[in-house]
């Protein structure tokens, strides 16, 4: 139980850096702005759909959401404790480094849930106006944290391999958009047009969208959660090699 | 408390640190010196396992630092070079976060917070971030850290780095302060530092162990040691030069100032003076004026420099 409590340690230290830092209440005002502004402006809105779901105005845009700001809460993760140097005293003290891999990662992965709590006025508001399925919705909160989850995992190797963090925070968005690509549906239509269906599916199965869209529609699929939770594990089994690799010399 | 056994570092291609072993243990104070590019701090990061060796072993309080690294670093106090510390959080938190990790609680925690920040001085800027503090003041703060639980090893990498004059002094008595129940290393480009200080020392050069002793050992390798400096009145240069050669200990003589009035030499001894010289020389120059007269000691920097210079110099050629 003693890795845990350096978990903690870690995790509270790192939550603590990022409520320091005006960042992060940019970051969380401009996810809301974002989202408000795509679930009640873009036509056909959430009024206008008269709909009790909020799986077409809200959660179909958060791949795209995710895209930029997800790395822009990683990049710092590693990048900045090799530049300032922290690094030397975090890896020197008495814990393991995937506990410090952990901790860090689980320390941002709160601060994104806190950033998707923030939008709750938005479930109230369909509560109000109709009667949604409160399962579905909670589904996809889950969904959508879990994509986050993967996101910030890839943000957290870039972040790994440089003391820079534009470069990580450029490299992790090139490789989130493949994540996204991979599954979205004029990019499907492209490569179907030429591919044979078994790798276009197998394409497909690595696009967080083809996943996260069961979840938006309620369907708790347990492949989804292990996509995704298996994409954390490898993502920051990852990260564990590149520091490792970059102490070696 | 440290034992290095064959120490061996290689970055890619490149040599940093080649075959080192050294023991240190309680109530030591070791210095480490060298010219930069050493080896110095690439050592330290092996001993507090913060790099990995390429070859050879460590051992800190018994436990291997490759095969038992978390006892082994619980025992370590670390401050690295330029004493890096999170800049997003107050003096207090960092400390606070440092005896968290280190495993203090409740009481205990606080305590040594208070202990950590009384020593080095730091209840001025205890609530202030550290991304405001002056470097002396990070410095000390990063300082503080590494002695926040009492560690029976520390390893300090140049501890005195940016500090004042009296912010020096006051590092260096706690050095030597914690050394009669601690083992620490800690290396300095300072050598006055290593007399002030150290109960040994070592010089590094190229990622090797180029001399290893007390202060008054390495001092005695000066080819200055146990020579003779004296002014004589009413002798020109010439004439006390050609009357010091006529002793037979001594190998050589330099004048360093002539005035109007008086001339200032030095002579070497053979080895086989052995710290008699002043006194044949004494006994040779009975009539002189003498007006001044000692035997030199032997000066670290001068053994520092005759030791790695030739290291420094073949490496100025290598590269063209």
């Amino acid at each position: 139980m003693n890795s845990w409590a350096n978990i903690k340690t870690i995790t509270k230290r790192e939550l603590a850096a990022y409520f320091s830092s005006p960042l992060a209440y940019i970051f969380i005002v401009i996810f809301l702005l974002l989202c408000g502004f795509f679930a009640f402006a873009v036509q056909p809105s959430l009024l206008d759909r008269g709909q009790a779901s909020l799986a077409a105005n809200f959660f179909f845009w958060h791949p795209w959401f995710y895209l930029f700001l997800v790395p822009a809460v990683g990049m710092r993760l590693w990048a900045e404790e090799r530049r300032v140097g922290t690094i030397e005293l975090l890896l020197t003290m008495p814990i393991t480094a995937w506990q410090a891999i952990v901790g860090k990662f689980l320390a941002s992965w709160l601060f994104l849930a806190v950033a998707l709590a923030a939008t709750f006025p938005i479930v109230i508001t369909v509560n109000y106006l109709g009667s949604p399925d409160n399962g579905v919705i909670f589904a996809g909160y889950l969904g959508s944290w879990l994509m986050a989850g993967a996101y910030l995992a890839v943000s957290c190797i870039t972040s790994a391999l440089t003391r820079n963090q534009v470069v990580s925070f450029i490299i992790s968005v090139v490789i989130c958009l493949f994540l996204i690509l991979a599954g979205f549906a004029p990019v499907i239509n492209l490569l179907e047009s030429w591919a044979k269906p078994g790798l276009v599916e197998a394409i497909a199965s690595f696009s967080v969208i083809t996943h996260f869209e069961g979840l938006q529609k309620g369907v708790l699929d347990s492949r989804d959660l292990i996509f995704f939770l298996s994409m954390i594990g490898f993502s920051l089994f990852c990260t564990s090699v590149i520091l490792r690799g970059r102490r070696a010399g | 408390m440290i034992r290095v056994n064959n120490l061996t570092k290689f970055f890619g291609a490149k040599q940093a640190v080649d075959g080192i072993s050294f023991a240190v243990d309680r109530g030591e104070v070791l210095g480490f010196l060298g010219p930069n590019g050493a080896g110095k701090s690439t050592t330290m990061r092996m001993i507090t396992g913060f790099i990995p060796p390429t070859a050879g072993s460590i051992t800190v309080g018994g436990f291997d630092m490759v095969e038992k690294p978390i006892p082994a670093k619980r025992l370590i106090g670390y401050l690295p070079e330029n004493a890096p510390a999170y800049t997003d959080m107050t003096v207090h938190g960092f400390l606070n976060f440092a005896a968290e990790i280190r495993g203090l609680q409740g009481d205990a925690r606080r305590k040594a917070v208070s202990r950590a920040v009384e020593m080095c001085f730091l209840e001025a800027v205890l609530h202030q971030s550290v991304e405001t503090l002056s470097k002396g003041y990070r410095h000390r703060t990063c300082f503080a850290q590494s002695i926040i639980h009492d560690p029976d090893v520390l390893v300090l990498d140049e501890p005195t780095d940016g500090l004042d004059p009296n912010q020096k002094h006051e590092v260096r008595q706690l050095i030597r302060r914690m050394g009669e129940k601690k083992a620490i290393i800690f290396s300095t480009h300072i050598l006055e530092e290593v007399d002030a200080v150290c109960s040994r020392a070592i010089i590094i050069d190229r990622g090797r162990i180029v001399a290893n002793g007390t202060p008054q050992e390495l001092r005695q390798k000066s080819e200055w040691a146990g020579a003779v400096t004296l002014r004589v009145n009413g002798l020109n240069a010439a004439a006390l030069q050609q009357r010091l050669g006529q002793i037979s200990a001594v190998k050589k003589t330099t004048v360093l100032k002539e005035d109007a009035t008086s001339v200032t030499a030095r002579a070497f001894p053979k080895s086989s003076a052995n710290g008699t010289l002043a006194q044949s020389i004494a006994d040779a120059t009975q009539g002189w004026r003498i007006e001044e007269m000692h035997t030199e000691e032997g000066r670290l920097d001068e053994v520092f420099r005759s030791i790695t210079m030739p290291d420094t110099a073949k490496r100025a050629e290598e590269k063209p």
